[in-house]
């Protein structure tokens, strides 16, 4: 009686779903919750919680949003990074009879958390965080399209974070790998909660991605300054608009494939199984036409944060806009025809093969392309080597390597050998930390005194530029010489004690790129310390030449007090060129959306229903669906979602930024 | 996205201005915000986005739809006269949709609602007779657990009712906004958003009757 | 023209109306429809939908036309759908619907095409009971 009470209430969650066996989790869990405390502490002493929720947590502002982003992607490379030192340290030790210190049922979700967090948790905050914070000012615009709908994309992705994070402390995560192919991933062989905290993480946080992808896709559409036409924008504008393309069009894709997984598991559906006509083919089809442009998603608006800091630290137009423009087009659409690429060894044949081979090798020509016009744009340029410039020099050496070994990966005979072994493992992160991460590297040092109105600190970044640099090297390099001698991935302990040097080097690496996150994050903190010194009061640091360095630093909640006009590509260049005069008079009250909570209690009960499925507690399930419901639709009752910013504010701000201005001789 | 740019000095956009000459003009003075200007087309685009969810799942039914795992078959299961009602029924519910649109743009309300209340009848009766096809497939044996085809028509055929429903609860959701607030603006880019769904449901349909059900038969 | 309650804050005037004068701002299916172009959407959608069902309900033709028959019927319809309840054309949204719906069309057909040809061959080469010799 009891137990049937128990079971309704809590579903298949019991006391022996936490982990308190578990050393390093429950040692994890302290510090967490430690440090969880302190921060709720410090907010209610220093009476911030008001604040938080009026300015942050319910704010329509896309810069605003864009900060909380790249604020959720550092805590998740955190976390993402843990597993990869655990892994590197344990493949270091394990051999000789030494088993590590992981045991097998550690491991495989440590492997399978660190590819979900980095790529879903990760590199999409990131990413989306730039786009959403640049994008509106560098098209003369007051916002995205859809304020509510960014805010509520964000905080579902942030649900989807809090659902793998749960998952560390109750219960466990999936061990499939992060694309979790069934039958490994369906009911049969993962009958507990790992693979569903995998299935409604992604869930949660693909809604909010796809919105964000229409929001953007409009914002550039609809939204662009008078005078700005398609081919007068700026790269990373098209670099985005192309990215959400991209988004719209294939995360869909993954939703379905996930919720056909998902029926597998809860409804006894035949979509993968092994019996009665299933096929787990199938899946990895389907997964992989969403996969492949899944990381184009990440790479393009890195190749436009490439494009920006190229010209303005050469001092020179972009050479070849209109090829740029027409390569990043060509990559989105091919980027449908090579999916295959990721499973040529799953047995299509010849024919398939070849066909998916030639495409995959023709689709590193526009990126081709790309490089040699960043190398146009720099020759014969004055090139300064700010941090931004040497992220991009140390991302085109690096990058053209990744990119080398993927078209050698894109002979399926070769791919026969090197399939699933550490050559791959090397490939995808050479091209995912050299082009990805570098980009977002250069975009935060690029963009950040616009945000804050005050520089990095530069020496710091050196240092973390240097170790990221150097350990990558360190870490990858003897994973392409264990690839080649034909070592697997995702393996734990070794026998041939010959291998073991190159795995104490990449730990070596894995060090040193901990020392370059460290020094990021010290840079952060004296650059906070020391934001007088480094000061931006113009708005404009780098002698940049697109919209958003017209603006203060920050920019004012509405961005611009007059939309701005455009006449020319590089539009504040131009401005400045032709005697542009900022505005000081004539000023009209602005129309602003306003702020709303019902973002985030609707992911919150979205969240809610993720962690009720997963754990079968079918009343929370259906009472977080109602509230779903019902707040979603009565928010639509809500017609008064606007306001105006008053004359006497705009005028306000504006003179403190003229006051500010005058200042600077 | 119309905005009026002052007096433009010397420059016009779009024409360079020779050196020396009064700068172009940098700057709008006369902003209109416009309200719902992207409405339309990022409703539009979502739909695209849902056109993709339904490829993956008329792809996985092209891909296991033969694979009925010594189960039943479509052509035992199929009974195309109810389906051809069913089609009927959401056709119908097409074209009474297409009424309430021209009732809205003539402004008249009480039509506008009748209309509306036709249209949610026949979308309701197309639902009930697909949960009485579904029902009585499982009462024979034939859930989607029986084998790779049945999943397939169920999620592909299910997903297609659930996303008439959430049309139906939306369609009863506007009425009430409209009785309470009349046609307004934002009225009516909701009733003109809810349009492109409906029909856009009727478009999936054609693809599920003849892809599944007529295309079954024929096996 | 029509009635239109002014709602609270609205900074512009005379603009929202569904399609009305400005292309940016209509359904994408940009214009409104008329009650004609209803009707004929309506008849010919009837028309096309009849057909199919009668063919093979009927069993006049033989399975391959049949098939071919039907389903270019069905593209007929939606393109039918498209126009006549849609209104979609080249100048909706400045042509943005246009290029969004090819584009997601290319999209699906290569994915739909693809999968059907991929899982094809790895049906026909990685069931069992398949001899491995005779792989193509």
């Amino acid at each position: 009686m009891l137990e049937t009470l128990t079971t309704f209430l809590f579903g298949r969650l019991s006391l022996e779903s936490f982990p308190y066996h578990e050393p390093i989790v429950v040692a994890t869990f302290f510090a967490v919750m430690l440090g969880g405390i302190a921060l709720v502490a410090a907010l209610s002493y220093f009476k911030l919680w008001g604040y938080l929720w009026k300015e942050w947590f319910t704010t329509v502002d896309h810069k605003r949003i864009g900060i909380m982003y790249m604020i959720l992607g550092l805590i998740m490379l955190l976390r993402g990074f843990a597993d990869a030192i655990m892994m590197r340290a344990q493949q270091a030790i394990a051999f000789n009879g030494s088993e590590g210190y992981l045991n097998s049922h550690h491991f495989d979700q440590v492997f399978t958390a660190h590819g979900v967090i980095m790529i879903f948790f990760v590199a999409m905050p990131f990413v989306t965080g730039l786009m959403n914070y640049v994008v509106p000012l560098q098209i003369g615009a007051r916002d995205v399209s859809f304020p509510f709908l960014n805010n509520f994309s964000f905080w579902m992705t942030v649900g989807g974070a809090v659902l793998i994070m749960a998952s560390l402390f109750i219960g466990e995560f999936a061990r499939t790998g992060w694309l979790a192919y069934p039958p490994l991933s369906g009911l049969e062989a993962s009958p507990d909660v790992g693979v569903d905290y995998y299935i409604w993480a992604l869930q949660v946080a693909g809604v909010g991605t796809t919105l964000s992808g229409i929001n953007l896709i409009c914002t550039i559409v609809k939204m662009r300054a008078p005078g700005m036409t398609m081919m007068k924008m700026p790269v990373f504008t098209w670099t985005s608009l192309c990215t959400n393309v991209l988004i719209v069009a294939s995360f869909p894709i993954l939703t379905a494939v996930l919720v056909l997984l998902s029926l597998d598991r809860y409804a006894g559906t035949h979509f993968f199984t092994n019996d009665m006509g299933g096929n787990p083919m199938m899946y990895v089809n389907l997964i992989w036409i969403w996969g492949h442009p899944e990381v184009y998603i990440l790479i393009l608006p890195c190749f436009g944060i490439f494009s920006e800091v190229t010209s303005t630290f050469t001092g020179k137009k972009l050479f070849g806009y209109t090829s740029m423009v027409y390569a990043t087009v060509v990559i989105t659409i091919l980027s449908y025809l090579v999916w295959l690429h990721h499973f040529f060894t799953m047995g299509s044949g010849a024919s398939v093969n070849s066909f998916f081979g030639i495409t995959t090798m023709i689709i590193s020509i526009p990126t081709g392309a790309k490089i040699f016009n960043w190398l146009f744009t720099m020759y014969r340029g004055r090139i300064r080597f700010e941090l931004p410039m040497m992220w991009t020099i140390a991302f085109m050496l690096t990058f053209v390597i990744g990119g080398m070994t993927g078209v050698l990966l894109a002979v399926p005979p070769a791919d026969f050998v090197l399939h699933n072994s550490l050559f791959l493992i090397a490939h995808f992160h050479n091209v995912i930390i050299g082009g990805v991460l570098f980009g977002l590297f250069a975009g935060i040092y690029y963009w950040w005194p616009k945000a804050f109105g005050f520089r990095l600190d530069p020496f710091w970044g050196k240092m973390s530029f240097w170790f990221w640099v150097i350990g990558f090297y360190f870490a990858f390099m003897p994973l392409y010489v264990l690839g080649l001698m034909g070592v697997t991935r995702r393996l734990r302990v070794f026998e041939d004690p010959s291998l073991q040097i190159w795995f104490q080097i990449a730990a070596f690496g894995a060090v040193l790129i901990a020392l370059g996150i460290g020094s990021f994050l010290i840079q952060i903190a004296v650059s906070v310390l020391k934001r007088k010194q480094l000061v931006d009061v113009t708005g404009d640091p780098w002698e940049g030449r697109t919209l958003e360095w017209a603006t203060s630093s920050p920019p004012p909640d509405y961005n611009f007090a007059f939309t701005p006009v455009i006449h020319d590509n590089d539009a504040w260049w131009d401005m400045k060129k032709r005697g542009y005069a900022r505005p000081l008079e004539g000023f009209r009250p602005i129309h602003m959306p306003s702020n709303t909570g019902t973002g985030i209690i609707l992911a919150g009960l979205s969240t809610a229903l993720g962690f009720a499925l997963i754990w079968h507690i079918w009343w929370l399930a259906a009472l977080s669906f109602i509230g779903l419901l019902a707040v979603a639709i009565n928010h639509t009752f809500n017609y008064n979602r606007d306001f105006h910013i008053p004359v006497d504010e705009v005028v306000a701000t504006e003179n403190e930024r003229t006051r500010l201005l005058s200042g600077q001789v | 996205m119309t905005t009026t740019v002052e007096a433009m000095h010397g420059g016009h956009a779009g024409h360079d201005t020779p050196r020396g000459a009064t700068p172009p003009v940098f700057h709008v003075t006369d902003d209109h915000a416009h309200e719902g200007a992207s409405t339309a087309l990022g409703f539009w685009i979502y739909l695209m986005s849902d056109c993709l969810i339904f490829a993956v799942l008329f792809a996985t039914y092209g891909v296991l739809g033969t694979s009925y795992a010594a189960g039943p078959t479509p052509k035992e299961l199929f009974d195309l006269k109810l389906v051809a009602l069913n089609t009927s029924m959401l056709l119908f519910s097409s074209i009474t949709y297409g009424f309430a649109m021209l009732a809205m743009e003539k402004g008249r309300t009480a039509q506008t609602q009748g209309w509306l209340a036709i249209t949610l009848l026949f979308g309701l009766a197309f639902l009930g007779i697909e949960l009485f096809e579904f029902a009585h497939m499982i009462h024979e044996g034939a859930g989607p657990w029986r084998s790779a085809f049945l999943s397939s028509f169920f999620t592909l055929v299910g997903t297609h009712g659930l996303h008439v429903t959430f049309g139906s609860v939306w369609l009863v959701t506007l009425m009430v906004q409209v009785a309470r607030r009349g046609l307004i603006p934002a009225n009516r880019r909701r009733l003109m958003c809810l349009s492109m769904f409906w029909h856009f449901l009727d478009v999936i349909w054609i693809g599920v009757f003849t892809f599944v059900y007529l295309m079954g038969a024929l096996r | 023209m029509s009635t239109h309650a002014h709602s609270d804050h609205h900074a512009d005037h005379g603009h929202g109306h569904g399609g009305h004068g400005h292309d940016d701002h209509g359904h994408p299916a940009g214009a409104h429809g008329t009650f004609g172009s209803y009707m004929i959407g309506f008849v010919l959608s009837v028309i096309l939908t009849v057909i199919p069902f009668w063919l093979v309900m009927n069993g006049t033709l033989d399975n391959t036309t049949t098939t071919a028959v039907i389903l270019a019927l069905a593209v007929v319809q939606i393109i039918v759908h498209m126009v006549y309840f849609l209104h979609m054309n080249g100048r909706v949204e400045g042509g943005w619907s246009m290029l969004a719906m090819i584009f997601t069309v290319i999209v699906v057909v290569i994915m739909f095409a693809g999968s059907l040809w991929v899982m094809y061959h790895l049906n026909a080469n990685m069931m069992p009971g398949h001899d491995m010799s005779k792989m193509p």
